[in-house]
C-alpha cells in the first residue's frame, strides 16, 4: 500500500533521518499558517501518482498570501484523475547536489537491496545501470554502520557526507524492516549547506504485513468500481472494454482476459472469484458485472475447491433479482460439474466444458473479434 | 518416479482442526498421502479423520518420524509455524496461506537454505505425486494421473485446467509443484526445473507462468545453459495494464520490469517452445514428446 509523501517523511524523521520543515495543509488558512511559520516553501499536492511536479501539483509561495491564494487553486485541483484533498508545505530548500537511496526486497534473491546513486532527482530506471550501486542485505545480519561506510565510499562520498549517508542507511533499512516496506525511496537525497537532506520520499507499506501497522490507514487507491470489489474481498483490475469477466483463481482470471483478447474481443476487467469462491461473494461480485452493463458476461469456472454447483446458485440467485439483461456465457467444469450444469440448464442456461469455444462465443456475442 | 515428495514421505498438518486444515487432511488421506500427524497448539490428543494432532511439531515429529510439512495455519502465525517445522526436522515445507507478510517470508526462506529445507511456496496450491499416489496441497484429486511430464506452475486453478488437459490428453505427470503466487517463494521455476533435471522420469516439463518479477527470465537462462529436456511454456497476463496487481502479490508489472514480452523473449530464446493459449500446452507437449 503506498503511502503519502507526509507519511513517508514523518516515519523518516521518525528514526532520525533529516527532512526539510513542513506542513500537512487542508485549507488555504493553513498554508498560510504554515509559510507564516517555515518561511517560502513548496506546496505539494499528496497523490500517489509519480511526475506531480511537470502536472502542476508542486506550485511555489514567497509569502502568506501568496500561500493561501495557491492552496486555494490547488485544493480539490484534478491531478492526473485524483482529486487533491491535501498538501505538504515544505520549507524551500538550496539544493546543491541531488542523491538517490533505497531499500526494497529482490524477489529472485530473495533477500533485501540497497540501491544507491550520485544521479538522484530522476526516476532510478533512467539512471544508467553503471551509475547504480546495489547491495543485497543478509538478513541474518541486518544493515551495520559498516556496510554504509562501504557504501559511501562506493559513491565517493567522503568527509561529512560519508558519514551522515552511512548513518542514514542504516535508519532507513530500520524503517524497512519495522515498517514492513516494499519499498522505501529518498529520491531525491538533497545536499544542502554540506548536509543530507530527505527531499522526497516514498513509503510503499507490504498489504499482507497491515495486521501489524493498525496505525497505517488503508487508501485504496482504486476507481470506484474496484473499490466496490475489493470491500467483498476479491481482486478486481478495470479494464477499458465491454465484456465482463469472472473467474476463479488468479492466473485462470488473468488467462481468461487474455482468451477474449485472443479472439479479438475487449474485456472490461479482470475479476478473480477466488479459488474456492462461495455462492455469496460470487453473487455479489456478479451484480457487480451486471451494474457495469457490459456488451456480454463470460463466467470462467475450472472447479476444484471451488464447487460449480454453488456458481451456479450464484448464477441463479441474481438471475432472479437482475434478469442479467445482457447475454451471458458460462464454462463451467470440475467438481460438481453435473449439479452445477443440471441447475442452470433447468433455467434454460447452457453452459460451456471447454474454455476456448466459450470465449469465442462471448467475443461474438459482443459483435467484435474476426 | 517423481520429485520432492514421494509415497514414503511421511507429512504432518500444521492447523489440522481447522476448517481447511481438516479437510484437506481428509482429501489427501484419499489420495493416499501419508499424512501421519496433525499439530494444533492447544489440541493435542485429539484426532483428525483418525490422525493424532499434537500440541508441537517437536512431538509430532518423535512420534511419527515424519520429514515433512503442510501449513494451513493463518497468514499472521505462518512464520511461526514454519520456523518450529523446520526446527524440529521438517526438510519439506509446503505454505499454503495467502498473505504472508514478505519480510516474513524473507526470513523463513533464509532459514530454509542454511537448514537445506525444500521450501514450497508460500500462496501455493501445494505438491502433488501422481504416480506415488500422494500429495501434499489443496489441489483437487481427480484431474491428475501417472505419467511423464513435469508440472511447475505459479497459480493454482490456471495449472489445474492445464493438468487436466494433460491428462485428458493421455499425459500423465511425474510430479506437479506449486511455486505461489507471492513476490518471494522458496521453490521457483530453476529449482524445480532442476529438481526435473534429475528425475529420470520425468521426460517434458510444463511450466505455468505470469507477469511480475522474473522467475521466467532467470529459468530461461538455466535451461539455455542447461536443461537438457523439452519445455513447453504458457504465461498469462498478456492483457495486464502495468502497475496493477492481477489477483497474486506478485502478478503486477512495475517500473516496466516483468512484462510477458520479456519472459516469453528469454524463454523461446532458451529453446522453449511458448504457447499464448492454455489449451494449446497439451498438443505442443505431445508433439515434443512424439
Amino acid at each position: 500500500m503506498k503511502q503519502y509523501e507526509y507519511v513517508a517523511k514523518q516515519a523518516l524523521a521518525a528514526v532520525g533521518i533529516p527532512i526539510p520543515a513542513g506542513r500537512v495543509v487542508r485549507t488555504a488558512d493553513d498554508a498560510a499558517a504554515a509559510v507564516r511559520e517555515i518561511g517560502p516553501a513548496a506546496l505539494k499536492a499528496q497523490v500517489l501518482v509519480g511526475g506531480r511536479g511537470k502536472a502542476g501539483g508542486i506550485r511555489f509561495a514567497q509569502s502568506p498570501e501568496e500561500a493561501r491564494a495557491v492552496a486555494a487553486a490547488m485544493l480539490g485541483m484534478d491531478l492526473k484523475g485524483y482529486r487533491v484533498q491535501t498538501l505538504y508545505a515544505e520549507a524551500k530548500l538550496a539544493i546543491d547536489q541531488e542523491l538517490y537511496v533505497s531499500v526494497t526486497t529482490d524477489r529472485n534473491r530473495k533477500v533485501p537491496l540497497i540501491m544507491a546513486s550520485t544521479a538522484g532527482g530522476v526516476e532510478i530506471e533512467e539512471v544508467a545501470d553503471e551509475s547504480i550501486v546495489r547491495r543485497h542485505v543478509d538478513p541474518r545480519v541486518g544493515v551495520l554502520p559498516y556496510a554504509g561506510r562501504e557504501l559511501a565510499a562506493d559513491l565517493g562520498l567522503e568527509g561529512t557526507l560519508a558519514r551522515e549517508f552511512a548513518d542514514l542507511v542504516v535508519k532507513l533499512y530500520q524503517l524497512y524492516q519495522s515498517h514492513d516496506a516494499e519499498l522505501v525511496e529518498i529520491n531525491p537525497l538533497t545536499v544542502v549547506g554540506g548536509h543530507l537532506v530527505a527531499a522526497d520520499a516514498r513509503l510503499n507499506i507490504d498489504d499482507s504485513a497491515l495486521f501489524r501497522h493498525r496505525e497505517v490507514e488503508p487508501i485504496d487507491e482504486g476507481s470506484v468500481l474496484e473499490q466496490k470489489v475489493h470491500a467483498i474481498g476479491l481482486a478486481y483490475v478495470e479494464l477499458d472494454g465491454d465484456i465482463a469477466i469472472m473467474a476463479n483463481g488468479a492466473g485462470m482470471a488473468m488467462a481468461t482476459v487474455d482468451a477474449i483478447q485472443h479472439f479479438g474481443g475487449r474485456p472490461a476487467n479482470f475479476l478473480d472469484a477466488g479459488g474456492g469462491a462461495s455462492v455469496g461473494p460470487t453473487a455479489q461480485a456478479l451484480d457487480v458485472l451486471v451494474s457495469m452493463k457490459p456488451k456480454v458476461i463470460f463466467i470462467n469456472i475450472f472447479g476444484g475447491i471451488t464447487r460449480c454447483d454453488d456458481v451456479a446458485r450464484a448464477i441463479l440467485q441474481v438471475k432472479r433479482t437482475t434478469g442479467i439483461p445482457v447475454p451471458l456465457v458460462v464454462r463451467l467444469v470440475g467438481t460438481n460439474e453435473r449439479e452445477g450444469v443440471a441447475l442452470l440448464e433447468a433455467e434454460a442456461i447452457s453452459a460451456y466444458s471447454e474454455m476456448a469455444p466459450a470465449a469465442e462465443r462471448a467475443v461474438q456475442l459482443a459483435g467484435e473479434g474476426r | 518416479m517423481a520429485i520432492l515428495l514421494t509415497r514414503e514421505t511421511k507429512i504432518i498438518v500444521q492447523g489440522a482442526t481447522g476448517n481447511q486444515g481438516a479437510f484437506h487432511t481428509r482429501q489427501m488421506l484419499a489420495y493416499g498421502a501419508q499424512v501421519t500427524a496433525g499439530v494444533s497448539p492447544g489440541k493435542g490428543g485429539q484426532t483428525v479423520h483418525n490422525v493424532p494432532v499434537f500440541d508441537t511439531v517437536r512431538d509430532a515429529v518423535a512420534q511419527t518420524g515424519a520429514s515433512a510439512s503442510i501449513v494451513f495455519v493463518p497468514a499472521p502465525f505462518a512464520k511461526d509455524a514454519a520456523l518450529e517445522a523446520m526446527e524440529n526436522g521438517i526438510r519439506l515445507l509446503v505454505m499454503i496461506p495467502e498473505h504472508i507478510p514478505v519480510q516474513d517470508t524473507v526470513e523463513i526462506v533464509t532459514r530454509a537454505e542454511d537448514l537445506g529445507v525444500s521450501v514450497i511456496g508460500p500462496n501455493t496450491f501445494g505438491i502433488i505425486s501422481p504416480g506415488e499416489g500422494t500429495k501434499m496441497g489443496i489441489m483437487p484429486n481427480h484431474i491428475y494421473a501417472p505419467g511423464p511430464v513435469g508440472v511447475v506452475a505459479r497459480s493454482g486453478t490456471l495449472s489445474y485446467e492445464i493438468a487436466f488437459s494433460l491428462t485428458n490428453a493421455g499425459l500423465g505427470q511425474t510430479t506437479v509443484v506449486g511455486m505461489g503466487g507471492d513476490p518471494v517463494v522458496g521453490q521457483t521455476f530453476i529449482s524445480v526445473l532442476k529438481h526435473f533435471q534429475e528425475d529420470p522420469a520425468t521426460q517434458a516439463v510444463v511450466m505455468v507462468g505470469e507477469i511480475g518479477g522474473s522467475a521466467e527470465e532467470e529459468a530461461a537462462e538455466y535451461i539455455k545453459a542447461a536443461f537438457a529436456k523439452p519445455v513447453v511454456a504458457y504465461l498469462a497476463g498478456r492483457a495486464a495494464p502495468p502497475g496493477k496487481r492481477m489477483g497474486h502479490a506478485g502478478a503486477i508489472i512495475e517500473r516496466g520490469r516483468g512484462t510477458l514480452e520479456s519472459k516469453e523473449q528469454a524463454l523461446t530464446q532458451a529453446g522453449a517452445r511458448v504457447v499464448t493459449m492454455p489449451w494449446e500446452v497439451a498438443e505442443a507437449v505431445g508433439t515434443m514428446l512424439s
